[in-house]
Parts: structure tokens; C-alpha cells; sequence
């Protein structure tokens, strides 16, 4: 209890959810065996983190953000940038770790100062500005960032798939650095994951839903909004910015289609919103869903274009298009921010009883 | 306190000059760092015209903004809309096109940008029904189910037209540049203006002049008020908002054009660019809009000809300046 901040999912169906999701992320490299399934499960963990680190500032906050994916960007290109760099060492990582929190640091307090004194709304629109600026940035300072190709580089010794830390397999699975670094991944975003769950639940986290629910109300107690407003903008920088540099790590690759994309931003947003703003373990599931749906929901949609083609009707096979599956998303997207605002979270939690808040 | 005087005239308001001769200003300060006069007069020129297209496309977003407080994500699906409608014109009727007539191409010209502009208004009115009208007055659900609509929206366009570019080209009248001494202007950018110009003037006439306008800006000023006094102030910002859709996707369909091709890209990046736009301009307000694309435009050409790299945020520190110096942009709408 004290580890989950007090803050444990709640309801019996959310419960077992949230459990299936954790344990079958904890053990993926043995249920799952393959690449293609251990891929998937590490992205799942990633975006748990960044999800989650978003849902602070959208669920919580109440604050819109386009920047999300670029402090993401940032978190991804300082590790990818200072191992190609300065070669496969541990100190390489930790310095681009470190330089790149203190960027995402710096430009989460200039967004936020400069942009949340003047109307909320204008944040979104900054952000969304600023966030373009930053990825053409990126894909045009090609000497330093390897431009659209992005660049590939070495992870120290210990991760890398070669490195045998057994001689024989465990439960049936290589005991290879690839095994470790999946494991760091989840023990990372678990770790910060209980850190955003603690953040958010402390006397801090009230006064941002405070702030959330009634801006003037708060004010008139005397919190100081921009101030609470531009540490969650921080907060959630960092998340975001661990997160890319683990991502960057798992893939030993970083490049502006898997960094800085606005198709992840959007996909952040979705996954947000599907499971349950205003609760981390929304993150949890809809991170979840969002990865599985997109490894294996285009499957299921290349059979139905099949079908409706075969079938000789118009317009639907290209409807069904397996690479249109983010059209159904969206659909999924608007019918939750119309009917489930609360998503698969708020559909799940049973209503809260007396003496509850 | 004086006596209410009923026979004055209401007092006028004034308008201030100085954040509209900032482009002017802009391009006094550039012209010595360009050198050249040929070189200068061309990227003005570009730069008007640019402007030109991006006022054509944000002033409909800055008036849906200012009457109704809905930021429209989704304004730049329209803008991609509007492109692939004109395909739709241009391609079939490459032939009148490719003549020299200026007639025919003028001809194919209109009806491509009317197309465009019809469809998009038609769009704009389903989409301001089933994704907007829900959620009316609560931000956040507004962002977001705008953000969804957009994702359907160019989803459904890439169903339709499929991932790939259309190329598109200016028909032949309109393609090479008038020579001026050394500079050339092309003449597609002086139609481009020109259309921008029409826009403008057509948007201050209606705005100004007529009851519609009268009652659009009160919309703005105070909506509580206009529907106090019994007017449907829904049934208006429908129209504006088709207004506003059928704008963008005209100014779609002339960026493609300048561009010779279509994709579905061209949305995300101009919705950028249009939301640099009504905030440097003030939300709410067409005029401050209309000169903050021009100034937008100017910086970055000259900023592209001047430091390339520079250009690529230009923007960006163009909208952080003009907010040190009027947090509300060049003429804010009083009430917001």
C-alpha cells in the first residue's frame, strides 16, 4: 500500500486488469518467447512511462501539451547522440542522460513560464509550435543528429545481445544482455512509474486537481497556479525524457520517425485518453492496449479488407486497410472523450462510496 | 461625472497604427542586410503572397476562436481537404490548363478553388455538428475531440486518395514571373495576393458592414450579451465556422498549387503555422491576423535568405518577441 501511494486501482475487474498487464509484462521474455513479442512487450513498458508522465499534466493538471514527445526527443537523441558519440560506455549514457534532463529541464521552464501566464489555451498552441520547430530541427541539423536517417550506435558491453551472462538458458530463454536490458527498461519504468504515483498523490498532486477543477477557487486559497502548473510541466518532462532514453537504449537507435514523430504524440494522446485520464493506471492499461492493438489489430484488418474485397464492395477494403487502423482508433478516440471521459479506468471503477473523496 | 449626453456620437475606436506597420518595419530592417534591390523586391513579393495564403487559411480559425472559444484542431484537415478537391478539377481538366487561353485557365482556376471552398463548408458544418457542438465550453474535451476528428478526418482522406503525392501544375497563363528591372515576381504569387486581398476585403466588408458582421463581432466581444438580446448565436457560429472551413480549404487548394503537389501533410504543417498566426495576431481578431501572416511570411523568407537555419525557428522567435512586447498579441479583442 505505502509502495502504491495508497493509490491501488480500484474495482475488482480493474484490479485484475491492471495485475494481468504487470505480470504479464514482468514475465514476457518467458511467456512470450520470440523477438517480435519482446519488442512489443519493451515498447508497452516505455509508453506506460511516457503515458503516464503525460497523464500528470493532462489528467491531473489539466494542461493540453503538444511538447510531450519532444522532451521524449530529447531524452532518446541525448543517450542515442552521447553513445554514438563517446562510444559504448556506462559514462557516455549517464552523461547524455544528465545533459538531456537538463534540456528537457530548461525548455519545460521557458514553455511553461513563458506560456502559462498568458491563458492556458495558449499553451497548447505553443507547444504544438514549439514541439514542430524542435523536430525540424532535428531531421535538419543533420551533422549532429544524422538528420532523417537518425543514428545506430553501440550500448555498453553488458546490454548488448552477444554478451552471455549464463552459459546455460534460463527456464528456456538465452540469459543474454538483450534479457538485461529488457529488465532494466522494466525496472526503470517501474521505479518512476511509483515515483509519478507517490507525485501525484501528494499534497502537490491535490492542489494540481484543485487547480484543475477550479483555477480561481484554488487561487482565491492561495496556491500560486503558474507556479504548480509549470512543476508539473517539469515533471512530466522528466518522465518523458527517462523514457526516451530508454527507448533509445532498447533500440539502440534514435532517429526522428521513433523520437519525435507527431504520430506519437497522437498516439500518446489516444493511449491517455482510452485508458483514463486522471489516473496513472490508465496509462498502464492503455498504453497496453494501444500495442497490442497496433502489433495485432492490422492483422485482423487485413483479413476484413480481404473480405470486403472479395465481397466487390466500394471503399470499404480501403476502410480496412491494415495501415488505416488508426482511423478506427480515432473513432475509438472521440466515442471515449464523448461517452467514457474517464476511459476503460473510469468505466471500470466502481462509484465511490461515503466517506470517500 | 458628465451628464449622459444621448445626442454624441459613441466614442470612436481608435485604431492603433504601430503593430500594423510591423511588417514594414520588418522589411526596412532586412532590406540593408539583403543588399540587393532585385533580390529584396522578389522575396517580398514571395513573402506577400505567402502571407497572403496563410491569412487565407487562419482567419476562419481566429474568428471560430474568438466566438466561441473553440480552439479547432481540426482546422488543418480542411486545409489538406481543400488541396485533394482541387485535384479533382485540376486533373480532369489538365487540357484547359495546358491552353493558352488565360480564359480556360482562369476558368479552371475558379472552379477549382470553389470546389474546394464548397466541399470544405460542407465538411465543416458535419464535422462543427458531430465532433464540436458535444462539447461546447469545456476546453479540454474540445482539444481533444477536435484532435480525434482531425485523425479520422486524414485518415478518411488517405482511404480516399491514398498515401501517396498527387502532383499539381499552375495552369499556363499563371506559370513564369513578370520581370521588373532585375527582380521577378512570379505571377502565380501575384494571384495568390490578389486572392488574399479579395479575402480580406470581402471578410472587413462583411464584418463592418453588414448586420451578420455587426452581430459576428459582438459574438466575439460578448456572447452572453448577443444571446441575451435574442439572437441564435449557435446558428451563426455554424456559419462561421463553414465560413471558416470553406476559407481554409481554398487556401489549401492555392498552397498545393504553389507547391505543384498534394499531400496530406500540408495540414499539420500550415495548422502551425496558422496557430503562430492568431496568437501573434491577437485570438479573435482577422485584421491582426491578416498582418501577422504577412509578417510571418516576411521574417521567414527573409530570415531563409539571410541564416537558412535560422529560418526553421524563425517563426517561432518571431511569436515570442511580439508576446514580450503585447502579451495578447498585435490587437487583442477586448473581453479575452
Amino acid at each position: 500500500m505505502t509502495l502504491l501511494s495508497g493509490d491501488p486501482s480500484r474495482g475488482r475487474a480493474l484490479q485484475i486488469l491492471v495485475t494481468l498487464v504487470v505480470i504479464a509484462l514482468v514475465f514476457a521474455p518467458f511467456l512470450f518467447p520470440g523477438a517480435k513479442a519482446m519488442n512489443t512487450a519493451a515498447k508497452t513498458c516505455v509508453m506506460i512511462l511516457l503515458v503516464a508522465s503525460y497523464d500528470v499534466l493532462l489528467g491531473y493538471a489539466g494542461i493540453v501539451s503538444f511538447a510531450h514527445v519532444m522532451f521524449f526527443g530529447v531524452g532518446a537523441y541525448g543517450v542515442g547522440l552521447a553513445l554514438y558519440g563517446l562510444g559504448a560506455g556506462w559514462g557516455a549514457l549517464f552523461a547524455g542522460l544528465g545533459l538531456a534532463i537538463l534540456l528537457s529541464l530548461a525548455l519545460a521552464l521557458a514553455i511553461g513560464l513563458f506560456s502559462l501566464r498568458v491563458q492556458s489555451i495558449f499553451f497548447a498552441m505553443v507547444t504544438l509550435a514549439v514541439a514542430y520547430a524542435f523536430n525540424v530541427l532535428a531531421s535538419q541539423l543533420s551533422a549532429f543528429t544524422g538528420g532523417e536517417d537518425g543514428r545506430s550506435f553501440k550500448v555498453p558491453a553488458v546490454l548488448q545481445p552477444g554478451f552471455r551472462w549464463l552459459d546455460h538458458p534460463l527456464f528456456g530463454v538465452q540469459a543474454n544482455g538483450k534479457l538485461l536490458s529488457y529488465y532494466l527498461v522494466v525496472f526503470v519504468v517501474a521505479a518512476a512509474f511509483l515515483v509519478l504515483l507517490r507525485i501525484v498523490n501528494s499534497p502537490f498532486g491535490r492542489v494540481l486537481q484543485a487547480i484543475r477543477e477550479n483555477p480561481f477557487r484554488a487561487e482565491a486559497l492561495g496556491y500560486r497556479i503558474v507556479f504548480h502548473r509549470t512543476i508539473a510541466t517539469c515533471v512530466s518532462a522528466l518522465g518523458a525524457t527517462l523514457a526516451g532514453g530508454l527507448s533509445a537504449l532498447w533500440l539502440r537507435y534514435v532517429g526522428p520517425d521513433t523520437a519525435l514523430s507527431f504520430s506519437i504524440q497522437v498516439d500518446v494522446l489516444v493511449m491517455v485518453v482510452v485508458g483514463g485520464m486522471g489516473s496513472l493506471w490508465g496509462a498502464v492499461l492503455g498504453a497496453a492496449l494501444f500495442v497490442v492493438a497496433e502489433s495485432y489489430l492490422q492483422d485482423g484488418m487485413g483479413a476484413l479488407a480481404g473480405l470486403a474485397a472479395n465481397a466487390g464492395l466500394p471503399l470499404l477494403p480501403a476502410l480496412f486497410d491494415p495501415h488505416r487502423w488508426l482511423l478506427w482508433l480515432g473513432l475509438a478516440f472521440v466515442l471515449a472523450v464523448y461517452f467514457a471521459p474517464l476511459g476503460i479506468v473510469g468505466a471500470l471503477t466502481p462509484p465511490e462510496g461515503k466517506g470517500r473523496r | 461625472m458628465s451628464v449622459l449626453d444621448v445626442g454624441a456620437a459613441l466614442p470612436r475606436h481608435r485604431m492603433e497604427i504601430l503593430p500594423a506597420l510591423t511588417p514594414v518595419l520588418v522589411a526596412v530592417v532586412a532590406a540593408p542586410f539583403v543588399g540587393s534591390a532585385s533580390t529584396f523586391l522578389t522575396l517580398t513579393a514571395a513573402g506577400i503572397a505567402m502571407g497572403m495564403m496563410i491569412f487565407t487559411m487562419a482567419s476562419g480559425l481566429t474568428l471560430v476562436f474568438g466566438m466561441m472559444d473553440v480552439l479547432n484542431f481540426g482546422h488543418g484537415a480542411f486545409i489538406a481537404l481543400g488541396a485533394y478537391v482541387a485535384t479533382l478539377v485540376l486533373l480532369p481538366l489538365a487540357s484547359w490548363s495546358a491552353t493558352d487561353s488565360i480564359l480556360l485557365n482562369l476558368a479552371v482556376l475558379t472552379l477549382a478553388g470553389v470546389a474546394a471552398g464548397l466541399v470544405c463548408g460542407l465538411m465543416g458544418w458535419l464535422f462543427e455538428r458531430l465532433i464540436v457542438k458535444p462539447v461546447y465550453g469545456q476546453h479540454l474535451r474540445q482539444i481533444l475531440a477536435t484532435i480525434g476528428g482531425s485523425i479520422i478526418a486524414e485518415q478518411l482522406i488517405y482511404a480516399v486518395w491514398g498515401p501517396d503525392q498527387i502532383p499539381v501544375s499552375i495552369p499556363a497563363a499563371f506559370q513564369g514571373s513578370f520581370v521588373i528591372g532585375e527582380a521577378a515576381v512570379e505571377k502565380y504569387r501575384l494571384l495568390a495576393t490578389l486572392v488574399g486581398l479579395v479575402v480580406f476585403a470581402g471578410e472587413m466588408l462583411v464584418l463592418n458592414r453588414t448586420k451578420i458582421g455587426l452581430l459576428i463581432r459582438a459574438g466575439v466581444e460578448n456572447r452572453e450579451m448577443v444571446e441575451a438580446l435574442g439572437y441564435r448565436i449557435d446558428r451563426l457560429f455554424v456559419a462561421v465556422f463553414m465560413a471558416g472551413s470553406a476559407l481554409a480549404g481554398l487556401g489549401g487548394a492555392m498552397m498545393a498549387l504553389y507547391r505543384g503537389q498534394v499531400h496530406a501533410t500540408i495540414g499539420a504543417e500550415f495548422l502551425v503555422l496558422c496557430f503562430i498566426v492568431i496568437i501573434i495576431g491577437g485570438l479573435g481578431s482577422v485584421g491582426g491576423s491578416f498582418v501577422a501572416s504577412i509578417l510571418v511570411a516576411l521574417i521567414a523568407n527573409y530570415a531563409g535568405f539571410l541564416a537558412p537555419k535560422l529560418a526553421l525557428v524563425s517563426n517561432i522567435l518571431a511569436m515570442v518577441v511580439v508576446l514580450l512586447w503585447r502579451p495578447r498579441g498585435l490587437y487583442p479583442v477586448s473581453g479575452r
